[in-house]
């Protein structure tokens, strides 16, 4: 079995930082990391192919430094790595990322075999569309599969996979053909370390660059800004509330700090209060 | 170094048309959609919620307010068209058919592709649930359109077109998007993000049938079973009154057990940080802000929280923040409306307790 990861290099937003005069981000020393959803994506699809035997090839899409993620995912146990980087991928948004990515999916189905299974994260966390995956299944013409929470069985001699998938109120059990793509929930496994050996092939393995063209992509208008549909105009800091908190401020213990607490609150929101009174009445 | 948002790095080759010059055959495209998720024969609320929000759209436009209903049982189908009236939809287009049973991708993508094609919509909306997710993804690639995901504002804009306000980079900061020139311009928003509008009893509009041929046996993906979640387990966070909350500032699991107490006692939801949800301490359908959930109750409590803006985004349509943290500075006095600088390990049973008596008072009393 042959499974592609697309996995995506991104900033660690945790450590991001605004400028408080010029309301841009900081970007500088801060580090990058693997999407952290693109991980779980990643571990299911070495579990399955530890599992069922085959091959997992890991995508990306971004700048050179991006075969740092590719090597990463190489010292977790991947079996090959693919950085697709040009110039005019720059500004791509979902719609224009799913082509890129898309093109570059057709490439490695005719060099390495055309994968049964494209594994994508949920989101992303700057981005955090979640549409790159389902704009890939719609262009490969994969059957897709978003908010899985387990891979309960693979017949391949069939060509089925039977998955399960969050939808709103529970959990459907869904049977489908591959080639499938599928977009992986968050925490349904935990990331395997790799072997000291897996880490130190990793360093020396070869990532396979692609641009564009290598890619067969002929029209650039469909790559990068040119090719998104959508425009950002404006980027700006959330405003601050007019007023700050009211502080309440009671010398004694917590029972007064409490006792003032509350008559705040009550004197506020009377219906709140009513609301409690109800409840406290049918439950206590 | 400063840097803006993915979507807009300093302009590569040609830079996209930043100016509105809708071609042609898009001037056709007119009205507001919004598509109405029903899931077990019950509408799904953030479906009301842009029905409110897509009416303020279609009015500043001057244009009509429909939505899309799909489904297998026209009785559920009707009942629901009769519900968007009243939360106000002018039309109604309902696509009911033996396949649309359950929601699946394939099915879907196609019913409203070719909706779309058919009435040219200008504006489509649709929940940022699980599944309004996951068709809007396939819709806007199959249709070649932008789309602005978890959307927290929508305006019309001088020209005419829609305005999507976002948060981006993790929440940080916050962009406006536009889709200039492709139509129909798409947006997801999360539930709970926009008020509940009043319904208004007895609004009617017209119905539209829309037909849909396709066997079953066509269709490739099969729902084999539907688990659904037991009442007890799943939180009803984004609609619950009241919600107290825990941050890292509790320190310990235990501590954390105080945050379920004064919920139980006032019948409020409890909830977290996202850091609670990594340490275990709660799960992840108890996480507040942006990658958990909105929530727009009438009181929230929050104590031993910073209040990261990613944690705010979360809150922002609560009526009453309170908050309780040992920092004086700490970012979430800032958009609190009644905070007390005290330690929440000791406030928190102290609350309980005056709570109770209190509650206990007034029941005895009355
Ligand atoms: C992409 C991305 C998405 C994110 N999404 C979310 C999200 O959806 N929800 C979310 O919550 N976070 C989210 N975060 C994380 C967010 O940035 C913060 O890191 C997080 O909210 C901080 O949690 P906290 O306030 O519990 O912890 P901390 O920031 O550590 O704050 C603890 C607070 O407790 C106070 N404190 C300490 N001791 C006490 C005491 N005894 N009594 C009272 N107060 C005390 C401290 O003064 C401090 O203010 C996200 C981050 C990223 C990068
Ligand atoms: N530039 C990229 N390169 C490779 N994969 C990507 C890229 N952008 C997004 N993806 C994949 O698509 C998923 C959803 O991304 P997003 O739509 O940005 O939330 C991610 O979890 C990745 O698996």
């Amino acid at each position: 079995m042959h499974i592609v990861v697309c996995i995506k290099q991104v900033p660690d937003s945790a450590q991001i930082r605004v400028h408080p005069v010029t309301n841009t981000i900081m970007r500088q020393g801060v580090p990058t990391i693997i999407n952290p959803y693109d991980l779980f994506a990643l571990e299911e699809a070495l579990r399955l192919r530890d599992a069922m035997g085959g091959e997992v090839t890991v995508l990306t899409m971004g700048p050179p430094t991006a075969a740092d993620s590719l090597r990463k995912a190489l010292a977790f146990g991947a079996d090959r790595a693919v950085l697709l980087t040009d110039r005019y991928f720059a500004g791509s948004d979902t719609l224009a990322t799913s082509y890129a990515l898309s093109m570059a999916l057709t490439k490695i189905a005719s060099e390495f075999g055309k994968p049964e299974i494209i594994f994508t994260g949920k989101q992303t966390i700057d981005g955090d569309t979640a549409q790159v995956g389902p704009g890939i299944a719609k262009r490969l013409d994969y059957n897709q599969l978003t908010y899985i929470s387990r891979i309960v069985e693979t017949d391949v001699a069939k060509g089925e996979i039977t998955v399960e998938r969050r939808a709103e109120g529970g959990i459907q059990l869904l049977k489908t053909k591959m080639p499938a793509l599928i977009t992986m929930l968050e925490a349904t496994n935990e990331m395997r370390r790799g072997a000291i050996e897996t880490a130190l092939k990793a360093a020396r393995a070869e990532v396979v660059t692609w641009n564009a063209e290598a890619v067969g992509i002929e029209d650039l208008t469909k790559c990068g800004l040119r090719g998104s549909p959508t425009i950002v105009k404006r980027v700006f800091a959330p405003e601050a509330r007019s007023e700050k908190a009211q502080l309440v401020e009671v010398d004694g213990d917590a029972g007064a700090k409490a006792e003032a607490l509350i008559a705040e609150i009550f004197g506020r929101a009377p219906a709140v209060e009513d609301d409690m009174r109800e409840f406290a009445a049918t439950h206590h | 170094m400063t840097d803006k948002p993915k979507a807009a790095p300093p302009a590569a080759g040609g830079r996209a048309n930043t100016k509105k010059e809708l071609p042609e055959h898009f001037k056709a495209y007119k009205h507001v959609w919004v598509a109405v998720e029903i899931e077990h024969g019950q509408v799904h609320s953030v479906s009301f919620e842009l029905l409110g929000e897509g009416r303020k759209l279609a009015d500043k436009r001057g244009v009509e307010l429909a939505a899309v209903l799909t489904g297998d049982d026209r009785a559920t189908l009707d009942a629901a068209a009769a519900q968007a009236f009243e939360y106000g939809a002018d039309v109604a287009y309902i696509v009911c058919h033996p396949t649309l049973a359950h929601y699946r991708n394939e099915v879907a993508t196609t019913v409203m592709t070719d909706l779309v094609n058919t009435y040219k919509p200008e504006i489509l909306l649709l929940g940022a649930t699980n599944l309004g997710r996951d068709l809007a993804g396939s819709v806007a690639t199959t249709l070649k359109t932008g789309l602005t995901a978890d959307s927290t504002a929508l305006e019309i804009d001088d020209d005419g077109s829609l305005a999507a306000t976002r948060p981006t980079f993790g929440g940080s900061l916050l962009c406006t998007i536009f889709t200039l020139n492709f139509r129909p311009q798409m947006a997801t928003v999360r539930p709970r993000v926009m008020a509940m509008p009043e319904a208004e009893p007895g609004r009617t509009g017209r119905i539209i049938e829309h037909p849909l041929e396709l066997n079953e046996d066509d269709i490739v993906t099969k729902v084999l079973k539907f688990i659904a979640d037991s009442e007890s387990d799943t939180a009803q966070l984004p609609y619950a009154d009241i919600v107290v909350a825990g941050g890292l500032g509790l320190q310990s699991e235990e501590n954390f057990q105080l945050v379920k107490e004064l919920a139980a006692v006032i019948g409020a939801e409890y909830g977290g940080s996202r850091p609670l949800v990594q340490k275990g301490w709660i799960t992840a359908d108890r996480q507040i802000g942006q990658t958990g959930k909105t929530i727009r109750p009438k009181l929230y409590i929050a104590a031993g929280i910073s209040g990261a803006i990613q944690h705010r985004v979360g809150v922002e349509g609560a009526d009453l923040v309170v908050a309780i943290n040992t920092d004086p500075n700490a970012p979430i006095f800032e958009f609190a409306h009644l905070g007390i600088v005290a330690d929440a390990v000791t406030l928190l049973p102290a609350l309980t307790e005056a709570f109770s008596k209190r509650l206990r008072v007034n029941r005895l009393a009355g």
